[in-house]
């Protein structure tokens, strides 16, 4: 089995603001292996977005990442300088952040704001390579060449998307990691995104990192998931054995509320409202919620443990 | 909304703000304690001997005419700062109701406010201003030229208000509000007015500036009213008495540091309620 | 059967520029009732360009109607007079999809309340509005000693969708249209809203419009679907059988893009060409440029809506021998 393209290693990510510090990320470990999808998902707040834009180191004061190794192909990306970074950015893993389809620029076209970045990496383009690296970018993401020349304001949201997908893959990074690439998307063109990015996965060899709030879609879409809850991991998978046995309470639950095609009209919650992640105490965050929390669960902090080959878990009543 | 600390936390952060207060504030009560303590007969000619360098009598000297210049200093200012709020609050109080009714209300009215903004804006102001002023056979008064100022002042601020008004009309609790039965008086007034207070704020303080700014050039220009010891007359009269040329250095100096000051200060005080007005401009912690 | 609030052969046309006519047609001759006898709950479902969020405004009567008419109690509302309206605005209220853009920044959460309560005159006394916000947010689950007093960025994005709700509870309506309720909230929070949707209708006898291009929480919630492609109607019935057997093409194109979360049950069985995104067609079916079954009848004659069953009804030429459906 070959290395790991992509290994985190106790991540910690804290926003130090005057009333304390905000632990967004909490000792956050995973690894992404080689071609491969891995979903990243959970709630609103749970600290995904900043896990993603702090691999990226995107992240500026008071954020700080306090510890931790971010190793892309056994370089540690937290060791790098910023020149050094810059040039990896999008040289060797890119993001898709966001809301990336509004953040285009609406007075360039699409043919420059795709050749900007390599651009910006040195990389010489004569003015009729240049053409032909645009297209092949559209076609790669299954547009028509003629987008070239448009501006974003012209285009629907899907096909925006798309342009930030092209962004994304133009210097044929190792990684990419994609937060809520669909999130504004209708459910066809959701599903026409994502095969896209399996399509581009497939034919580039690139790595994926899926991150969302949508279960269903990481069903559909992801070979390995990992689910976050307050800045730490619960559990990480292959994704039939988490939706096949769920090993985490919260994923239980979480699971749980999802509407399915057998249950019809049954609904379930999960009561409580997620921690604050300002001062996080010691102890399992979930505990205050979850069903099955015992006296431990509150004061120690459970490690992901292997409970299986390659289910990891961190719950102390596993 | 905010307590005291979070008021001195923000002044912190906020440095123009304060600064522009700070200056503005000095000015008010270097005119009013002024008031109290000057004669401000003497600001007029005749007061006082004449061309007198400063000194412990006179500590501003005074002028070819008579008038003591610190007594100048004081009744100037007041007066040029009242021009300009009149002139700037009128004009923005024009262009409030009409910014908010026009894009609330839509239709003709609006195409035709709109319509008439975008003409009026390209008419160069101050040429307008000085053939009004020059027409005027009986003379301007300070009233008089705050009216005629404020006449070409509304328009800017009726388009800025009438754009925010436009998004803001949208915005889904203007909806809550209808379901709730509020009217569109009371939507404008209780629901899009209070949003927009940081930035009628802010306009406020742009409109006295370009108030303050037209008085001063039209009175400099000799098109203001000519008995009254403002800032731009004083200007007014140095030029026309070569004041330069007979080294009455002390006349030409004392309006123009009061107007840095005051400029200043205004500038300072947009910036800083610019600021406040527009979240996205505040600098983060 | 007249109904409560009802749409008649409306259609809605946004035209643009001065001189140069661009006109959008969001919903065209559309027709859906809602009546006052069984308190339902209907799902409009539709992508964005379908015209849900339109009619969602139509029946609010928050646009008018560029033809057809929209009837309140069986009168035209558009020519009603003021008594009229304020009587609609009690009876039929919304639930918006932000739940945070529904509150004015300036003032704390209590004005949603206060609002209503004071332009109907709900109370007689500052004590007895107190008493009646109370009673409202404790009916929607949430602790007035949370909540009242706070501004709406203190509160969570649960906490904020439920005090919106406990505002359109205040009126007593009938008619609550929600539109995407809980595209905004977190999945663990979801299931909480839409039961007490479920429990509005169950215990209230108020009726729901509850618009959404989620189809997989729609399967849940409702009893009737109208599926609506680029301002019509494309399939409309019982919300199981449209969706585990759809009939109209666009439907069941929709149907196998819901990501279901069982990595077992793929999407995708049904393969289309990108929408360019562009509504060009005026005639015939709309779905014709990406319809698999097209023929040449689609892209001259719009279908009619064809009964497909007892209970539903398909607006697709492929069904043309069966007999046209009502309402």
């Amino acid at each position: 089995m070959s290395e790991p393209i992509l290994q985190v290693r106790d991540m910690r990510f804290y926003y130090h603001t005057e009333a304390g510090s905000v632990k967004a990320v909490d000792g956050v470990t995973f690894d992404l292996d080689r071609g491969t999808r891995l979903g990243l998902v959970g709630e609103s707040g749970c600290g995904k977005s900043t896990l993603a834009m702090a691999i990226m180191r995107l992240l500026k004061p008071p954020g700080r990442l306090e510890s931790g190794q971010i190793l892309l192909d056994g370089v540690d990306l937290a060791r790098l300088s910023e020149e050094e970074m810059r040039k990896v950015r999008l040289g060797q893993i890119s993001l898709i952040p966001q809301g990336a389809m509004n953040s285009l620029n609406p007075v360039i076209k699409v043919s420059d704001q795709i050749l900007d970045g390599m651009e910006d990496h040195g990389i010489p383009l004569a003015r009729g390579q240049a053409m032909t690296t645009v297209e092949q970018l559209l076609d790669a993401v299954d547009m028509d060449r003629g987008v070239a020349d448009m501006y974003p304001h012209e285009l629907s949201g899907g096909m925006k998307q798309r342009v930030c997908i092209a962004i994304a893959i133009s210097m044929r990074p190792k990684v990419i990691l994609a937060d809520e690439p669909t999130s504004a998307l209708d459910v066809v063109v959701q599903r026409q995104i994502m095969e896209t990015l399996e399509r581009l996965r497939q034919n580039m060899g690139i790595s994926m990192i899926l991150i969302g709030h949508d279960m269903g879609l990481m069903a559909q879409s992801v070979d390995r998931l990992a689910i976050m809850y307050a800045g730490r991991l619960a559990e990480i998978s292959d994704v039939q054995s988490i939706f096949a046995e769920p090993r985490h309470p919260y994923t239980r639950l979480l699971i749980d509320t999802l509407p399915t095609l057998e249950r019809r009209g049954e609904f379930r919650g999960i009561p409580g409202i997620t921690p604050s992640l300002l001062n996080a105490p010691e102890g399992c965050l979930f505990a205050p919620r979850c069903p099955e929390a015992k006296d431990a669960c509150a004061e120690v902090t459970p490690n992901l443990t292997e409970v299986a080959p390659g289910r990891w878990v961190a719950c102390h009543t596993d | 909304m905010a307590g005291i600390s979070g008021v001195l936390t923000y002044a912190r952060r906020n440095k123009n703000l304060v600064v522009g207060l700070a200056l503005l504030l000095s000015l008010f009560l270097f005119s009013a304690i002024g008031h109290l303590l000057v004669d401000v007969e003497k600001a007029y000619p005749l007061g006082a001997p004449s061309s007198k360098p400063p000194s412990s009598e006179f500590p501003f000297g005074t002028d070819p005419q008579g008038r003591e210049l610190l007594a100048v200093a004081v009744r100037g200012t007041y007066l040029t700062l009242r021009i300009g709020f009149i002139a700037g609050g009128l004009g923005l109080l024009v262009g409030t109701i009409l910014g908010f009714t026009a894009a609330y209300y839509g239709g003709l009215y609006d195409t035709v406010v709109k319509w008439v903004v975008d003409v009026l804006l390209t008419v160069p102001a101050l040429l307008i201003l000085v053939v009004i002023a020059a027409t005027l056979t009986k003379g301007m008064s300070l009233d008089s030229m705050a009216l005629v100022i404020a006449l070409l002042a509304w328009m800017w601020p009726t388009r800025t208000i009438r754009a925010q008004v436009l998004t803001l009309r949208e915005r889904a609790f203007v909806r809550v509000a209808k379901l709730s039965g509020a009217t569109s008086l009371e939507i404008i007034f209780k629901e899009l007015m209070p949003n927009l207070l940081p930035l009628l704020g802010a306009m406020l303080i742009n409109s006295v500036i370009g108030a303050v700014f037209a008085s001063i050039g039209l009175e400099a220009l000799g098109l203001g009213a000519l008995r009254q010891p403002t800032l731009g007359m004083t200007i007014y009269w140095t030029m026309q008495q070569s004041a330069f040329a007979r080294g009455l250095w002390w006349w030409i100096i004392t309006p123009i540091v009061i107007i840095i000051i005051l400029f200043v200060g205004l500038f300072q005080l947009a910036i800083g309620l610019d600021e406040l007005a527009n979240p996205r401009l505040r600098r983060k912690v | 059967m007249s109904g409560l609030l009802e749409l008649r052969n409306v259609t809605k046309v946004y035209s643009g520029g001065l001189f140069r006519r661009r006109s959008t047609v969001a919903l065209r001759e559309s027709c859906i009732s809602i009546g006052e006898d069984h308190p339902s709950i209907i799902t409009i479902a539709g992508e964005s360009g379908s015209g849900k969020t339109t009619m969602g405004m139509l029946m609010l009567g928050f646009i008018a109607p560029t033809s057809g008419e929209v009837l309140y109690r069986g009168q035209n509302l558009w020519k009603s007079s003021k008594p009229v309206w304020r009587q609609f605005r009690r009876e039929v209220q919304a639930i918006f999809q932000d739940p945070f853009e529904v509150y004015n920044p300036f003032y704390r959460v209590d004005h949603v309340l206060t609002l209503p309560i004071s332009k109907f005159k709900l109370a007689k006394s500052k004590a007895a509005r107190q008493q009646m916000m109370e009673e409202a947010l404790t009916r929607v689950g949430l602790r007035p000693s949370d909540t009242l007093g706070r501004y709406p960025h203190e509160l969570s994005g649960g906490q904020r969708q439920r005090i919106a709700i406990a505002r359109a509870l205040l009126l007593d309506p009938k008619v609550i249209i929600a539109d995407e309720p809980v595209s905004m909230v977190d999945a663990s929070l979801r299931a909480t809203i839409l039961k007490s949707l479920q429990r509005l209708r169950d215990e209230m006898g108020i009726s729901i419009l509850y618009i959404t291009h989620d189809l997989a929480t729609a399967y849940h919630i409702g009893e009737r679907i109208v599926v609506l492609y680029q301002g019509q109607v494309a399939e409309a019935g019982d919300v199981q059988s449209v969706i585990t057997n759809p009939q109209h093409p666009y439907t069941q194109l929709l149907v196998s893009s819901i990501p279901w979360p069982d990595p077992n049950r793929r999407w995708g069985w049904i393969e289309t060409s990108a929408s360019t995104g562009m509504f060009l067609s005026t005639e015939g079916c709309a779905f014709a440029p990406r319809c698999p079954h097209v023929m040449d009848i689609c892209r001259k004659e719009r279908p009619s809506l064809f009964r497909t069953g007892d209970t539903c009804a398909a607006a697709c030429f492929l069904y043309q021998g069966s007999p046209v459906a009502e309402g």
